[in-house]
């Protein structure tokens, strides 16, 4: 599977255009695909390793939740990319592809507030359970005065 | 009409939780009512100090006291982030703080001061004040580097306590980044003269105490 396989495999299956980025496809996909993308990539395309998953807060725009993952055989990079909606927090898990998702989606959770549905332990995992707000939001005021010790 | 400002909501402190503190505090509340032995001690104390005369005793037995206090203070052992490195530096061979009597100590029931050493997260908070609270009094705190004094370089991020001394009461601000282990010396040893003239009433001394 190289690189160029990938793309048309992609393109293909879901009518999205990957961009080479580096060594990386970057790609953007509706969030009702996104779970499907995930199956996709694990066993299609053989990214059995899950890098990484973060998200990003684009102020009105809402959220946008980014995930990496690695086929480490062929030496192919998938950063898959998904844009909430504005106001919208719900995002499909993809803990039942890969394991590894699990607590990346916790932190995430965590610090951007985004409800991956079908996770099977969605509680916070770095901040106390008491904690309000979720701090890494662009509205997300660090001064003002929440917890005890501010 | 008259315009308030608004009155900050301050949710209370999550460390009150715990309940064995509060079932210490209370055996204590209980016990001193009923301790006869101790109850005589302070009531001769007391009649003593208000004799003719009489505080020039008390006065000197308090010398004695801070006397001994200030040659054994026994930090208790307790690391928080890169300046418990430069502190445990400092309790090392090469600087020695044990020929002031300072010997670390691993357990906050028999230790009287605690260096905090390294940024207090917000998480970390309670279990700070926890270990405080199991020191016996009389305790002091020494508050290590830009961290502990007031946040430092994390000072505007969402989890760090803006300054110890919002938790627990501070006597010596150590400055530095870390500091090195010659300033936590000299704040020791400014400790030391603070013990030094150290009173019952519990205020802070005044220059001209020192002198």
């Amino acid at each position: 599977m190289t690189s160029a396989d990938a793309i048309a495999r992609i393109r293909e299956t879901f009518g999205v255009e990957p961009t080479p980025e580096g060594e990386a496809l970057s790609l953007a996909l509706p969030r009702e695909r996104w779970l499907a993308f995930g199956r996709f990539a694990s066993h299609e395309l053989g990214c059995r390793y899950f890098n990484w998953l973060s998200a990003i807060d684009w102020k009105e725009q809402g959220l946008e939740v980014l995930c990496r993952v690695e086929n480490l055989d062929a030496g192919l990079v998938v950063t898959m990319r998904t844009r909430l909606g504005p106001g919208e927090t719900r995002c499909a898990s993809l803990a039942p592809v890969w394991r590894g998702a699990d607590w990346m989606e916790r932190e995430c959770y965590d610090m951007f507030g985004v409800a991956f549905e079908g996770h099977p332990d969605l509680r916070r995992i770095l901040l106390s359970e008491d904690w309000e707000g979720h701090p890494l939001r662009k509205d997300y005021a660090v001064d003002t005065p929440l917890a005890p010790y501010r | 009409m008259e315009v308030k400002p608004p009155v900050p909501q301050v949710p209370p402190a999550v460390w009150s939780e715990f309940k064995d503190l509060q079932e210490w505090e209370k055996y204590h509340q209980e016990r001193g009512t009923d301790d006869k032995t101790s109850n005589t001690l302070a009531a001769i104390a007391d009649a003593i100090h208000h004799m003719p005369g009489g505080w020039v005793v008390t006065t000197s037995t308090d010398k004695i006291f801070n006397w001994a206090r200030r040659s054994s203070i026994w930090p208790v052992t307790f690391g928080l982030a890169c300046c418990a490195i430069e502190m445990m530096a400092t309790f090392a061979s090469r600087f020695d703080v044990e020929r002031f009597g300072m010997v670390p100590w691993a357990s906050p029931r028999h230790s009287d001061l605690m260096i905090v050493s390294g940024t207090v997260t917000i998480k970390m908070a309670p279990m700070l004040k926890r270990i405080y609270d199991q020191m016996p009094d009389p305790k002091w705190v020494v508050s290590m580097g830009s961290c502990a004094n007031s946040g430092g370089p994390f000072r505007h991020g969402y989890h760090v306590v803006k300054g110890v001394d919002r938790v627990v009461p501070v006597d010596v601000y150590v400055p530095g980044c870390p500091p090195t282990p010659d300033s936590l010396m000299y704040g020791l040893l400014k400790l030391q003269e603070q013990v030094a003239a150290f009173q019952k009433t519990g205020q802070r001394p005044t220059t001209a105490d020192r002198e």
